[in-house]
């Protein structure tokens, strides 16, 4: 323990002391008092490290999660959910009974039927079908948990994004990585315990928002680690400035602040000092975390990373690295699935099988990587769109191209890891593909079942704001006990 | 407390036992109950909302004892004296009865309070003849009146500056507890300028305020800090938080809009001191006051800055209910402190507001035209002073310009002028005539059938190139031109003129006669697709060429003049090649098309537009005054009498209306002719629709002003009523916030009976009363008109509470660790923006324009990654770059990062508190973000420009002041000493670290200043801005 921990800590037992055994002098109500005891229920900043580990609720079986967000919504009808009944339809005018009172994205006027162009196949031993576009996945079929009867209240993407990870379609509640972080803390002393990474061009529609901590402390904010530029935003000294002259200016730094401490005697000064500190150890943690090209050839080969490039596959080996260091929350975008059909740019045929190839084998990559190391036990792997797609061909003006619209009522995705079941499917569709049939699963089950694995009760997990208490799945959500191993 | 203590391990003791033994096990306690203390409160809060005098539920009232005693519809007696366990009162509030379980909305009773009932009924239930229960209202929703101010002593007048300090040093002698010293001037002046214009204070204005010894020194200070531009900027940050003011629009595309001139409005409002109940009427409802000004439009901006959803796809009436609903719910959370939100979907669980009050007061906002419009109509152009006027001025030129042109048509030479060009034109009409084919062949074996005179169809397999080879001759003398028509045909695909879907690209047009080549000199054509002039058909070039793509289905033309007459007779054969090279977009060849000879002198006349020449070809008499108009038209822009008028005239138009572009826009409300239904959406779904509702306010709140409409005006004006019991109160509330880092009540945002209770009661009753009805004069003795938000900034500032110096001792930490009780002065860490604009402000760098469009001060490369638009993230060179943070432009879904870090929100929505987080990455900011970097070499340059003879000690105070505003200790001084030397010696030796850590930023050093010393100062300038202390105002 060097000088600088040993006051650190000195301080935190001090203020600790303070807050938790002081006699309260009158004036103090009960609410600060609870405030005291529970710093993360307090708008102001503490003096006690908010991100230290919490324990949960009950014993969980997952202590992380990686969410893969495949921004766009893929269709469920050509990668999950097998369809023979649509393929026999296609061409077909859509029944009118299921397009009455729907309101659609784009499509206009009847549309035909669409079965699948894909071939389905079963995999592994428990013989889950899935589509020739997915050949990597098909290896690690027996690790996943697919559910093919999610369902949504949205159909636009921004408001389904923060639908899924917010638990309400309009911007301004905690991202569910900011939940997990302000319930559990952080393992790492040295990294951000919710950190986001984005490949396919462009950040998903719903924005920053996304991974917003709102009216949670900003500490638990996603922090995006870039591939390019600096990978934390600032991480990198400036221009001409050696470490060593950092850390000297530093060690000044320190002192001066220290002056002041003596001189005011607020401890916020003392945190202040800390939060620097840490900011110096990240400075060298984050770009070791970064550099992917120390991973051996086998692991390199095993993903398909591009070294110095912005790419899914390298964000799955980050995702990884991040986990083993503690993270809490990776969360990944992969942008452009948005198969509408207008142009072999978001076509079923062209765009789609491109999208597939860019992310399959590294998401089987980092299913078998993290069960080699032993961490799929207590890593929970999710994987998903914001959306499903219709059964019924887009042809927006008339177009050539085969795509799918956006579609609310059901769609596909699949968990792995964590206290998940594998090999298993939870949930069917009717045989057009159009409504769950079985199984019900609702985004905010979803959540709630998440966050269950994590050793939370959602129903607990709440923050007090403008005089609610809020949580993650608003006032609904029921953990789904059929995907529980 | 005793009391409690005692029910309370009674309590646990029962609960360790089942519910029904607990009942038979009842016990009395010791401790006596007290009615007025322990049970009064738990009728009055959870059970008389049902239960009293107006409405019993059930047959039954609670604010009498007979009423318990008896019993209601269920017959059974509430309260059996002595009896708790068959109290049927117990029965409910405990659980023991599934179907009738009380209170049946909220918590349910702690087993404290059970206890305490129980405890009360086998004491023998006694209720005071004096008892008056009656329902409670909940302190924030009685109108505040003006508190008696607490009687001071001698010696405490003489701390005290205004009744502010009477109330709090009422309250610290409560606690047995005294206030600080005064801070020391640098640290009064340093605190008072961030707070006030949210800038430290100058070198200069610290010394001066130093040595000024007079009585009111202080405060000419404050009027200094409040009479400055600076002081609008300043407030009007936490405004718009609450404004959610952005530069964009939100969701998916959150593409750019323009609402900074209501941003400019609102500085310039609090600039004036606008009094805040008209502040808050213009924003909500400034269009519809009689004869609204601009401004008083603009204002309506508040409600504009909704978020608007463009994404494709999207229901627009479905984000134009969202965006009411966040109006509704925005304007009582800003103004009321009420967390009406609640209610969108059931009725308020805490509070007097039922869903029918949250769509009755919607019904106010729900009849405006905006409509979650790409274009965000309803907007407005906003004119700066003056410019209405030159926009007049230059409309009258035009005016002018027209009505001189005009006149000149009417003029003799021009008729005259006219009629001779009329003339001269008609006769040398490029007469055009058809060649005659001889024959046809092509390179690659497209049939080309003749169909006429000149005319030919391609037929056949479309060729990725090729070229037709007409043979023919022409019936006149000599050719100066030839003429080549594209005609639409049903044979061709979509009608031709070309084979390619109706385009065609002519890569050369050549004439051959004799074997040799006829040059040619001009091509015209009626239209030419961009980047496919008609010149290119005889540039020689075989990739280049004409087409007409977007005016496709049509008869199109070229004429090709030659270099001199060619001089033929009916013998000569032509040959025409039209050639179809273009290797890049194959197949696109002619289909029909008809080639012409002229002999006519004047063959750039052959461009004369079809129309004109029909029109010249009718006789004079013959023409309609439409023609005759036509013709006019047409040649006022040739005419030597009009040219220069009709030019004149152009430009005058143009720079009226390029002027009328410049003016910016802003999005406003306005009211629809025929107000929109609103109805009651169950459970607050927008696809739900209930009944149809009237507009009105809660039943529970405040009368309805007499004499206002029922519209939003008279809306906006019921929220700042005096009788309105909330909007002051939650007004200076925030107000404090701002100063003390924390609200008198501590839930700035919800003054519900959810909220905190506030520490000082009085002071916010005072405060909000002395806000709406002042009665403190100014130093010069004059009293602030009602709602100045001014004079509640000088009331606090002024006030010994506020001067105190906020040095805490270990004791104070420990009594009041949150600095609750004022017993010291405030210490809050600066907002994102205020962080931004100091490091600038010391640095010397930052620009003191007010207004304008957004700025975009550098940020990282990569950040705005955006769906769709290829929208640009651009530094500005000049001192826009250095503009104050409430300038930067502010995109939702991608804000600027480093404000971000420091706690900025995101301005999707209203924020009424920012959270004040303290992590690494703020850390990791002000030690290497460019913008801080800059700051910092311009620090160290400044320091060695301002002390040019001075040694490093005087040297490091000037930066420490400049930096903190006060003088460094000793020890301060020499360890800041220390690493500048250190530095030194190490830059000395790394010449190249140097140059670039002292210039990456700001560029090139001044004359004489070494790479070594710019950077050693640089290091430290760093070390300066990272200080605590300067990022805190403390």
């Amino acid at each position: 323990m060097n000088a600088f921990q040993h006051l650190h800590l000195e301080n935190l037992q001090a203020v600790t002391r303070r807050h938790f055994f002081g006699k309260l002098a009158g004036g103090i109500g009960a609410a600060a008092l609870a405030s005291m005891l529970e710093p993360a229920a307090f708008g102001g900043s503490m003096p006690i490290d908010p991100m230290a580990p919490k324990p949960p609720h009950f014993p969980a079986k997952a202590k992380r999660v990686i969410y893969l967000h495949m921004a766009g919504s893929p269709s469920q009808l050509d990668l999950f959910d097998h369809k023979p009944k649509l393929v026999e339809l296609n061409g077909q005018n859509c029944p009118d009974s299921l397009i009455k009172k729907e309101r659609f994205a784009f499509i206009k006027g009847v549309p035909k039927m669409l079965g699948s162009p894909y071939k389905f196949a079963p995999a592994g031993k428990s013989g889950l079908m899935l589509s020739e576009l997915l050949p990597n996945l098909a290896t690690v079929a027996d690790d996943i948990c697919v559910v093919r009867s999610m369902w949504t209240d949205q159909f636009n993407h921004a408001p389904a994004q923060l639908f899924l990870h917010t638990g309400s379609s309009r911007p301004g509640r905690p991202a569910m990585g900011s939940w997990l972080t302000y319930g559990l803390g952080c393992e790492s002393q040295n990294l951000p315990g919710f950190v986001v990474l984005t490949s396919g061009g462009k950040t998903p529609d719903g924005g920053a928002s996304l991974w917003g901590s709102a009216f949670l402390p900003t500490v638990y904010q996603g922090v995006q680690c870039r591939s390019q530029g600096d990978p934390v935003l600032y991480v990198s000294n400036p221009e001409g400035m050696s470490s060593k002259v950092r850390r000297e200016s530093l060690d000044a730094l320190r002192d001066l602040n220290q002056m002041h401490l003596k001189q005011v005697g607020d401890p916020e000064t003392l945190t202040r000092i800390s939060q620097y500190e840490l900011a110096y150890r990240m400075q060298t943690s984050v770009p070791d975390l970064m550099d992917i090209s120390k991973e051996s050839e086998a692991v390199k080969e095993l993903y398909g990373i591009e070294p110095g490039k912005v790419s899914f596959a390298n964000n799955c080996l980050l995702a990884r690295r991040l986990m083993e260091r503690g993270t809490r929350f990776v969360h990944l975008y992969h942008w452009g699935w948005d198969s509408h059909g207008t142009s072999p740019g978001d076509d079923l045929m062209t765009s789609l099988p491109q999208r597939c190839k860019e992310t399959d084998k590294a998401t089987a990559a980092l299913i078998k990587d993290l069960k080699q190391r032993g961490m799929l036990d207590d890593t929970l792997v999710v994987w998903s769109g914001e959306f499903g797609r219709t059964p019924m061909n887009e042809e927006r003006n008339g177009s050539k191209f085969l795509g799918r619209d956006h579609h609310p009522h059901c769609f596909s995705m699949w968990m792995a890891g964590g206290g998940i079941k594998s090999g298993a499917t939870y949930g069917e569709t009717d045989e057009l593909g159009y409504h769950v049939a079985k199984d019900k699963v609702h985004v905010h089950d979803l959540q709630a079942t998440i966050l269950h694995s994590m050793g939370l009760n959602h129903e607990k997990l709440t923050f007090l704001f403008q005089g609610r208490d809020y949580r993650l799945t608003d006032v609904h959500g029921e953990v789904v006990k059929g995907l529980l191993a | 407390m005793r009391f409690t203590r005692t029910i309370l391990s009674f309590v646990t003791c029962l609960l360790a036992t089942s519910s029904v033994a607990w009942l038979r096990a009842a016990e009395l306690p010791s401790a006596p109950v007290d009615f007025k203390k322990h049970i009064q409160p738990i009728l009055e809060s959870r059970c008389l909302e049902c239960h009293d005098t107006k409405k019993h539920k059930g047959g039954l009232r609670l604010d009498r004892l007979d009423d318990l005693l008896v019993g209601g519809d269920s017959g059974k007696a509430g309260v059996i004296r002595g009896k708790s366990a068959e109290s049927y009162l117990i029965h409910v509030v405990s659980g023991i009865d599934p179907d009738a379980t009380m209170p049946p909305k909220g918590e349910k009773l702690t087993a404290e309070q059970v206890g305490i009932l129980r405890a009360w009924i086998d004491q023998g239930a006694l209720w005071p003849a004096d008892a008056a229960v009656q329902q409670k209202i909940h302190w924030a929703y009685v109108k505040p009146q003006r508190p008696v101010e607490p009687k001071l002593s001698w010696s405490e007048r003489r701390w005290a500056k205004n009744p502010i300090d009477a109330f709090v040093l009422a309250r610290l002698k409560q606690e047995k507890l005294k206030p600080s010293a005064e801070a020391d001037r640098a640290q009064l002046l340093r605190r008072a300028s961030l707070d006030l214009i949210g800038l430290p204070p100058s070198v200069d204005e610290v010394e001066a305020f130093e040595k000024d010894r007079s009585s009111d020194a202080y405060a000419k200070a404050i009027r200094r800090l409040l009479d400055s531009p600076r002081y609008g900027e300043r407030w009007a940050r936490p405004w718009l938080d609450l404004a959610r003011y952005a530069d964009t629009q939100g969701y998916e595309k959150d593409n750019r809009r323009s609402m900074w001139p209501y941003r400019d409005w609102v500085i310039s409002a609090l600039n004036r001191d606008l009094p805040f109940d008209r502040f808050s009427v213009e924003q909500l409802a400034g269009d519809l006051l009689p004869d609204a000004t601009q401004a008083q439009k603009v204002a309506t901006g508040f409600h504009r800055n909704t978020m608007t959803n463009t994404e494709g796809g999207t229901d627009n009436e479905e984000f134009r209910y969202e965006a009411v609903v966040d109006r509704l719910n925005t304007t009582y959370a800003v103004w009321m402190g009420t967390t009406i939100n609640c209610a969108q979907c059931h009725n308020h669980k805490y509070d007097p507001f039922t869903m029918t009050d949250y769509y009755r007061s919607m019904a106010f906002l729900n009849s405006t035209q905006d409509a979650d419009n790409d274009d965000e109509r309803p907007t407005l152009k906003v004119f700066a002073a003056g410019q209405e006027q030159t926009l007049a001025d230059l409309r009258s030129k035009q005016s002018a310009a027209e009505k001189a042109l005009a006149d000149a048509v009417k003029s003799e030479a021009f008729t005259r002028d006219l009629a001779g060009w009329e003339q001269r034109t008609t006769a040398a009409l490029a007469k055009w005539e058809p060649i005659e084919i001889l024959g046809a062949t092509s390179d690659n074996g497209t049939t080309l059938t003749n169909l006429g005179p000149g005319e030919m169809l391609a037929k056949g397999e479309v060729r990725d190139t090729e070229s037709y080879t007409v043979h023919g001759k022409a019936g006149m003398k000599r050719i100066t031109g030839f003429r080549l028509e594209a005609l639409p045909d049903n044979s061709l695909p979509g009608k031709g003129p070309g084979r390619a879907q109706g385009n065609f690209i002519l890569t050369e047009f050549k004439i051959t006669v004799g074997g040799q080549p006829v040059k040619l000199v001009h091509a015209g054509a009626d239209f030419s697709q961009p980047s496919y002039p008609v010149g290119n058909a005889i540039d020689g070039k075989d990739q280049t060429g004409w087409a007409v793509g977007s005016e496709l289905g049509k008869r199109h033309l070229a004429v090709f003049a030659t270099e001199s007459p060619l001089a033929v007779d009916g013998a000569t054969e032509l040959t025409i090649r039209l050639e179809h090279q273009n290797k890049e977009f194959t197949k696109h060849s002619l289909g029909r098309f008809r080639l012409s000879a002229t002999s006519s002198t004047t063959v750039t006349n052959i461009t004369l537009p079809e129309e004109i020449q029909k029109l010249l070809t009718t006789a004079p008499e013959a023409r309609d005054s439409k023609q005759v108009a036509r013709l006019s038209e047409f040649y006022r822009d040739r005419s030597p009498v009009t040219k220069t008028l009709v030019a004149d005239a152009a430009k005058a138009k143009k720079a009226a209306d390029d002027f009328l572009n410049s003016i910016p826009i802003t999005s406003v409300l306005a009211e629809l002719k025929e107000p929109r239904k609103t109805n009651r959406h169950i459970r607050g779904s927008f696809l739900s629709k209930g009944e149809e509702v009237s507009s009105g306010t809660p039943a529970s709140m405040h009368a309805f002003p007499g004499g206002q409409p029922t519209n939003r005006l008279g809306f906006a004006e019921w929220i700042v009523s005096t009788n309105n019991p909330l909007t002051a109160r939650v007004t200076v509330n925030r107000i404090w916030e701002s100063y003390f880092g924390r609200g008198i009540v501590e839930t700035t945002e919800d003054f519900g009976t959810m909220s905190e209770t506030p520490t000082h009661p009085e002071l916010l009753d005072w405060l909000a009363v002395e806000f709406m009805h002042p009665t403190i004069p100014d130093p010069d003795g004059r009293v602030a008109a009602p709602w100045s938000l001014k004079h509640i900034h000088a009331l606090i500032v002024s006030s010994a509470t506020y001067r105190q110096t906020s040095k805490v001792t270990a004791s104070l930490l420990e009594k009041d660790p949150f600095n609750r009780l004022f017993a010291r002065g405030p210490r809050v860490r600066l907002e994102a923006e205020a962080i931004r604009d100091q490091a600038l402000a010391v640095g010397g760098l930052l620009s003191a324009k007010l207004g304008g469009p957004s700025v975009m001060p550098p940020q990282p490369a990569g950040i705005w990654q955006i769906v769709y638009s290829g929208d640009n993230w651009e530094t500005p060179k000049n001192e826009d770059k250095h503009r104050r943070g409430i300038y930067t432009f502010w995109r939702r879904t991608s804000p600027y990062p480093s404000m971000m870090t420091f706690d900025a929100p995101s301005r999707e929505f209203c924020v009424v508190r920012r959270v004040r987080s303290n992590t690494p990455l703020q850390a990791l900011t002000l030690l290497n973000d460019p913008v801080y970097i800059e700051a910092a070499q311009a620090l160290g340059r400044r320091v060695l420009a301002e002390k040019p003879k001075a040694n490093d000690r005087e040297r490091i105070e000037h930066a420490f002041r400049l930096a903190v505003s006060r003088k460094p200790t000793r020890e301060e001084a020499s360890r800041i000493g220390a690493l500048l030397d250190a530095k030194r010696v190490e830059f000395a030796a790394d010449a190249k670290s140097a140059e670039s850590f002292a210039t990456s930023q700001l560029g090139k050093l001044p004359d004489g200043l070494t790479p070594t010393e710019a950077a050693a100062w640089t290091v430290v300038a760093n070390v300066l801005l990272n200080l605590d202390e300067l990022i805190t105002k403390g």
